[in-house]
């Protein structure tokens, strides 16, 4: 073995140029490999962040209740009309009861309890729906970043106080400091004071979001306990449907991933992985014919030397290591090089999640290193092994007489 | 085999292609060889003194017929026993001496050692190193193969062929390219070490002075042989 090493790396020392310009095609080819998983890895966080960044990745809510039959089906043919009773609305009453066991979870970024209704808001003789949420003091920003897209004001909703998104507070032409009425659907109206205007950067929010907090939520749709669902935010959102699954399993509550409701955004994902692949599959596939072309034109080149090996006692098996050996050195250093080059080049692109909007989302985590030169190695070593056999069954009678 | 006998081929015959295009090299070919002869191997072109010598150094298969050395039957062995055997038993000398280029002088006479141990060993260095003194070659250990002169590449050669104490040294046409002094200088090393290691050598050559320094002369003609000293 280690003299099978010693002369795999004598033989490629003796051309450096050759070897030189081999190495530097793998390294290529590595680099290629290591700059596509960092893109589409970078596009797909950029892509999921920006879409789901500031949504529950999991929401609980009370699983519906559906009207029981009271005959049996035995007793013969049953027919059913069922009609959603529209004015009842499902609570999580236990939620309180679960919350702290969700809260100790692994993987749990932050939970929010939530009261929620539709609404109207009204300022003089402009009136907009309006969605509204009531959360805990302390959890407004738990799940869509509020604190952070403040433009106006405090991310403040103590007391008779509402938060609410820059479209909303424009078209209803009011300032922080400035006093709005709510009025629900239950035909409660109060009047809160706005203390802070954020501009989140989606639509839906930035016009039809008031948030106020949970005491008043409750007044404005006459909820005096439970919740209207439990808003959940990973640390990893890959993880919300085994979360979700979990969820349900404990506490026999409807669980509903954010993945349920992205199905086109998945599928996107989805077919731009599958494409990255492709181009990964094709630098790994330039990188083994490669490899297999410089390694068997080498074959060609040292029959002669080959040819004597064998009648000094090098058996075939002896050939084929060296032949092995040569192909896993340039497979590992053009991988190494690549790797380095690729994560040097990579490195000062900004992370996905803190790139501008229209920029160059790269995630120099996600370059995949360890794997672009484990499958360069084997990729290399398989591309070798061709050349090797062939190499192994040099005629010695044939090239001593040359 | 007597006690002294070293190789036995009987009615060794070996033939390439088949049909009408057959070409039948060797006829029946008998020979015997003792432990510590020095023999000349004499014949035309074409009448198949290298076929002999390829078979007798297990590079090749006779098509029929009985190939023993040391009392082992080489003709029923495989590819990779025969590797083994011709690695321990039997050295080469080829008339282009055939060293790996991109090798040192030394690390040339340490391969058949190396590829079997699977290591360049310290004694194995040493043994290289005593050889190349022998040859004259001691202050050219570490030049590449490519810096030396014809004749000090077949001295390496030499070195090379005896490193594992071979039993059997085979030698093709040795001194075939090389000019006369540097010939002469390649048959005393070879006179030399067949006498003090008694290392049998059969060499192949064309070259009737040559021929006559060695002690005995078996002449190949149409693929078979005849002892000259009968």
């Amino acid at each position: 073995m280690r003299y099978g090493l010693k002369i795999a790396f004598r033989y490629l020392t003796a051309n450096k140029a050759q070897t030189g310009l081999l190495i530097t095609g793998v390294a290529v080819g590595v680099f290629v490999f290591i700059f596509m998983s960092a893109l589409i890895g970078g596009l797909a966080v950029y892509l999921v962040q920006s879409t789901v960044g500031n949504v529950s990745h999991v929401t609980v809510e009370a699983p519906s209740r559906e009207a029981s039959l009271l005959v049996s089906e035995a007793d013969g043919d049953v027919l059913v009309v069922t009609q959603a009773a529209t004015n009842q609305r499902e609570l999580l009453r236990t939620a309180d009861a679960f919350l702290p066991l969700i809260d100790t979870w692994e993987g749990i970024a932050a939970t929010s309890r939530q009261v929620v209704g539709n609404g109207l808001a009204v300022r003089g003789q402009v009136r907009a729906p309006v969605s509204v949420t009531g959360v805990d003091l302390d959890k407004l920003s738990a799940i869509a970043d509020i604190a952070g897209s403040i433009t106006s004001g405090d991310a403040d909703v103590s007391g008779m106080k509402v938060v609410i998104g820059s479209s909303l507070a424009e078209d209803l032409s009011i300032r922080v400091g400035q006093v709005l009425r709510l009025q629900s659907d239950r035909d409660i109206d109060l009047g809160l004071m706005v203390s802070g205007i954020f501009e989140i950067g989606v639509e839906a929010l930035d016009r039809r979001a008031a948030f106020v907090s949970l005491a008043t939520a409750r007044t404005l749709f006459e909820l005096p306990q439970g919740v209207s669902r439990i808003e959940i935010k990973l640390e990893d959102l890959n993880q919300a449907e085994q979360f979700a699954r979990r969820i349900e399993a404990e506490t026999g509550l409807a669980a509903t991933p954010w993945t349920e409701g992205n199905a086109q955004l998945l599928s996107g994902l989805r077919a731009q992985a599958n494409s990255g692949n492709l181009i990964k599959a094709f630098a790994l596939i330039t990188i083994v014919i490669g490899v297999a072309s410089a390694l068997l034109l080498s074959t060609y080149r040292r029959r002669p030397e080959i040819g004597i090996m064998r009648a000094m006692g090098a058996s075939r098996g002896f050939v084929v290591l060296v032949f092995v050996t040569q192909g896993a050195l340039i497979g590992l250093l053009g991988g190494m090089i690549g790797a380095a080059i690729g994560f040097a080049a990579l490195s000062p692109f900004p992370l996905p999640e803190n790139a501008e909007p229209g920029g160059f989302p790269i995630d120099v985590r996600q370059g995949a290193y360890g794997l672009a030169i484990s499958l360069t190695a084997l990729g290399a070593i398989l591309a070798s092994i061709l050349p090797a056999r062939s190499a192994s069954r040099v005629d010695p009678v044939s090239v001593i007489g040359q | 085999m007597s006690s002294s006998s070293l190789v036995s081929v009987n009615d060794l015959i070996k033939t390439y292609g088949e049909g009408d295009t057959a070409t039948h090299v060797l006829k029946g070919l008998n020979l015997d060889l003792e432990r510590g002869d020095l023999s000349a191997l004499l014949g035309p072109s074409g009448s198949g003194k290298s076929t002999l010598l390829t078979i007798l150094g297990t590079l090749m298969k006779p098509t029929s017929g009985r190939h023993e050395m040391l009392g082992e039957d080489l003709t029923s062995a495989d590819d990779a026993e025969l590797t083994e055997f011709r690695n321990r038993h039997i050295g080469f000398v080829f008339q282009f001496h055939h060293l790996l280029p991109d090798f040192t002088a030394l690390e040339n006479v340490v391969f058949p050692t190396a590829v079997h141990a699977g290591r360049e060993t310290r004694a194995a260095r040493e043994r290289g190193r005593e050889l190349l003194n022998r040859v004259g070659l001691g202050e050219r250990m570490d030049y590449l193969a490519t810096q030396l002169s014809g004749g000090q590449k077949q001295r390496v050669a030499i070195a090379r062929a005896l490193i594992n104490r071979p039993e059997l040294v085979l030698a093709d046409e040795p001194t075939g390219n090389l000019d006369r002094e540097s010939a002469e200088q390649v048959m005393e090393l070879i006179g030399e070490i067949n006498r003090e290691e008694q290392t049998s050598f059969l060499i192949s050559t064309h070259d009737e002075k040559i021929a006559a320094s060695c002690r005995r002369q078996v002449l190949v003609r149409d693929g078979e042989t005849a002892d000259m000293n009968a």
